[in-house]
């Protein structure tokens, strides 16, 4: 809580709760068919809702293949895209109808790190001015002192010492280096909710664990959410609590992430599991999996996964399923749990997710 | 002797690669020997920087300035590529040994049509017999070509920003194996590629790689897709061959420290571990340390290690090792 009182000092007007809450509310996104184009539209997100919530802070990642639409749900998250339909509210207000100390405050609230460590540099700047930057814009700092403090503060944060780092150039520091001043950036702004899309693939193996750490440390330690965007199963098990599994713009399955990875219900999740190449020469994939048959899926009527699928029954080409609660924190979206399960009663994934797990092993 | 060496589809001799830089030669590949059978599946590993890049490009003959090979053989069967004319290697491409490049989506010529491409490689390198075949079954091979790498016919009219970037993998595939060639080098063909995706090309590859009996040569730094790939590993460190063997034996049993904790170190879905890093770094080539590359980072490192470069040598059955834990001290 001290947290929140802190940065309260710093802004005016907070909207309309107290607590920092991003809802999605049935929102859908939609990119091309215009009124002049012969296509019909990409559905990138189909119909989802979810509740981020201060109250308890927890890391959720969002895995998909690319073109999934897990980038435009985190974007949509970020505000620098506005849903097709459906709502969003920020501390209980409409998106679309915040003013503007409360759009200053929402940028200042939902922070993001990129998948690029290089390109959110300016490469004629020393790195001291993506840090100092933002304690600026967000008259963050009283005095030059203050603002060093703070600085050093975050770096020690991601484990890098000043020393080291301030005064540089981006060229002169790692990729590893480079990505944890980023997420001490992130910090330095105390931020409500973390967008960290793809923020280890582009960096070696051996320095993933201190960048996953360091973000893990700013859910636990300082209670920030975070949203994790990653193709990769392996990371996601290891630092997150919830998954959302994406493919065509639907969360075909989501819930706790040890039993969506480790029992996976939806035979997308299966098949992309399955497909991870395991380094065990005794354990080899099956038969080649199909390709998908329909480029234009957003003309399809049923399941998005249906021409693909080794279960597809006629019903899955009809209408998309409903979201069934195959277990108290997971569901699928899949005919197959029809018999077994009742849809979710609520439509809000968040309603699902576990409680941040106690033991994780970064 | 002469019959030993055509045993092998691919035998790499002694292969160095210099890279010239005004602080000295760079040694990417240094003193590297190995050999392919035909029909078998041989995967290079190492980090990045290590040369295993280096030294595929240097198998198709396509090392370019300040790069150049320092000394060495590659037999292709039995014959050495080392020394040969550029007419001669150009006959040789495609039609005995052909690439699968890294990143297909750069290597294809963004404003020819699919089918154009695939022509072009086939008139280019099968000289004057097939050059001279009508357009119509040029097309013909083209169609049979697509449906063999698991495309529709129909990807030959189009263009490469038209397809996905699995779909540019296949074609630069099909290109590949438009002239059954015996030798497949595939520098890391994957890798910008969805896992799902990932896993239908290698599966295609394989496929290929069976109906043309051909021996192929992955380079990689994935040691989930060399386990399900090949059917021997070879693991490089800064320019150097460390171990070789069996993929079952290798992952079952490493010999090398460094190929053990290569194997440690690899994420799993196993709950109770959790990232397990290699410490310290790759030493940078213009300044390797005396002795073993890999003594600064090495868990059973001993004074001699220091002292003394190991030799690359036979360690029980089918398996080759550059350790002082397996060498006897010279008397």
């Amino acid at each position: 809580m001290a947290n929140v009182m802190e940065s309260d000092e710093v802004m005016t007007d907070v909207g309309e709760d107290e607590l920092f809450r991003m809802e999605l509310e049935h929102v859908t996104r939609e990119f091309g068919g215009g009124a002049f184009s012969t296509k019909p539209p990409i559905v990138a997100v189909d119909d989802v809702s979810l509740t981020i919530d201060e109250s308890d802070p927890k890391i959720t990642t969002i895995a998909g293949e690319s073109g999934s639409g897990k980038t435009t749900l985190a974007r949509l998250l970020m505000g620098t895209i506005r849903p097709s339909s459906g709502t969003m509210y920020y501390r209980g207000k409409d998106f679309t109808k915040l003013s503007r100390s409360e759009s200053w405050s929402f940028r200042q609230e939902v922070q993001s790190i990129y998948q690029d460590p290089f390109g959110s540099y300016n490469p004629f700047y020393k790195v001291d001015h993506v840090l100092e930057a933002p304690i600026h814009h967000f008259k963050l700092a009283s005095s030059r002192a203050d603002r060093r403090r703070m600085i050093e503060d975050a770096l020690a944060m991601v484990g890098l010492q000043p020393g080291d780092t301030l005064g540089r150039f981006p060229h002169q520091l790692s990729g590893g280096q480079r990505q944890r001043i980023m997420v001490a950036r992130a910090m330095l702004i105390r931020p409500k909710l973390i967008l960290a899309d793809e923020p280890v693939s582009m960096v070696d193996a051996s320095l993933r664990a201190t960048i996953l750490d360091s973000i893990r440390r700013l859910n636990r330690e300082v209670g920030i959410s975070v949203v994790y965007i990653t193709h990769d199963l392996t990371t996601a098990l290891q630092i997150s609590d919830n998954i959302l599994v994406m493919y065509r713009g639907s969360v075909v399955e989501a819930g706790a992430v040890e039993r969506v990875i480790l029992e996976p219900k939806h035979p997308y999740t299966q098949l992309l599991i399955e497909s991870i190449p395991q380094p065990d020469p005794e354990n080899k994939w099956g038969d080649e999996p199909p390709s998908p048959r329909f480029e234009d899926f957003g003309s399809m009527m049923g399941c998005k996964f249906a021409d693909r699928c080794p279960h597809v029954m006629d019903m899955c080409g009809e209408a998309q399923p409903p979201r069934y609660q195959v277990e108290a924190h997971r569901q699928a979206q899949c005919y197959l749990y029809r018999d077994e399960a009742a849809p979710m009663a609520a439509a809000d994934l968040a309603s699902i997710f576990q409680a941040r797990r106690a033991e994780l092993n970064v | 002797m002469a019959q030993s060496v055509s045993e092998y589809a691919l035998e790499v001799d002694r292969l160095r690669v210099y890279y010239g830089t005004p602080a000295g030669d760079v040694k990417a590949v240094d003193d590297v020997s190995f050999r392919i059978k035909q029909g078998e599946r041989f995967a290079l590993v190492g980090e990045s920087g290590s040369g295993k890049s280096t030294l595929a490009m240097a198998i198709m003959r396509l090392t370019r300035p300040p790069g150049r090979i320092d000394g060495g053989h590659i037999y292709l069967n039995g014959t050495d590529l080392v020394g040969m004319s550029d007419a001669e290697i150009r006959s040789i491409r495609l039609r005995e040994m052909a690439l699968v490049p890294q990143g297909a989506m750069n290597s294809l010529n963004p404003v020819m049509r699919v089918e154009d491409q695939i022509i072009d490689g086939i008139v280019d390198h099968s000289g004057n017999g097939v050059a001279s075949l009508s357009r119509r079954d040029m097309r013909t091979r083209v169609s049979e070509l697509l449906q063999r790498v698991g495309l529709d016919p129909s990807v030959a009219r189009l263009h490469p920003h038209e397809l996905s970037g699995g779909m540019k993998q296949r074609v630069a595939m099909a290109i590949g194996i438009s002239l059954n060639p015996k030798v497949i080098v595939a520098d890391e063909p994957t890798s910008a590629l969805d896992v799902v995706v990932q896993r239908q090309i290698m599966q295609t590859l394989g496929r290929l790689q069976e109906g043309l009996d051909a021996a192929i040569l992955l380079v990689g730094h994935d040691m989930g897709l060399v386990a399900q790939f090949a059917d021997t590993i070879g693991v490089m460190y800064a320019g150097k061959l460390v171990e070789v063997g069996a993929v079952r034996d290798v992952f079952k049993n490493p010999q090398h420290p460094y190929t053990k904790l290569l194997i440690e170190s690899l994420p799993s879905f196993n709950l109770t571990q959790g990232f397990v890093a290699i410490p310290g770094m790759q030493p940078a080539l213009l300044r390797l340390p005396s002795g073993c590359s890999f003594n600064p980072r090495c868990p059973s490192v001993h004074d001699r290690c220091v002292r003394e470069e190991p030799a690359f040598l036979p360690v029980g059955e089918d398996r080759e090792v550059a350790c002082h834990l397996f060498t006897e001290e010279a008397a």
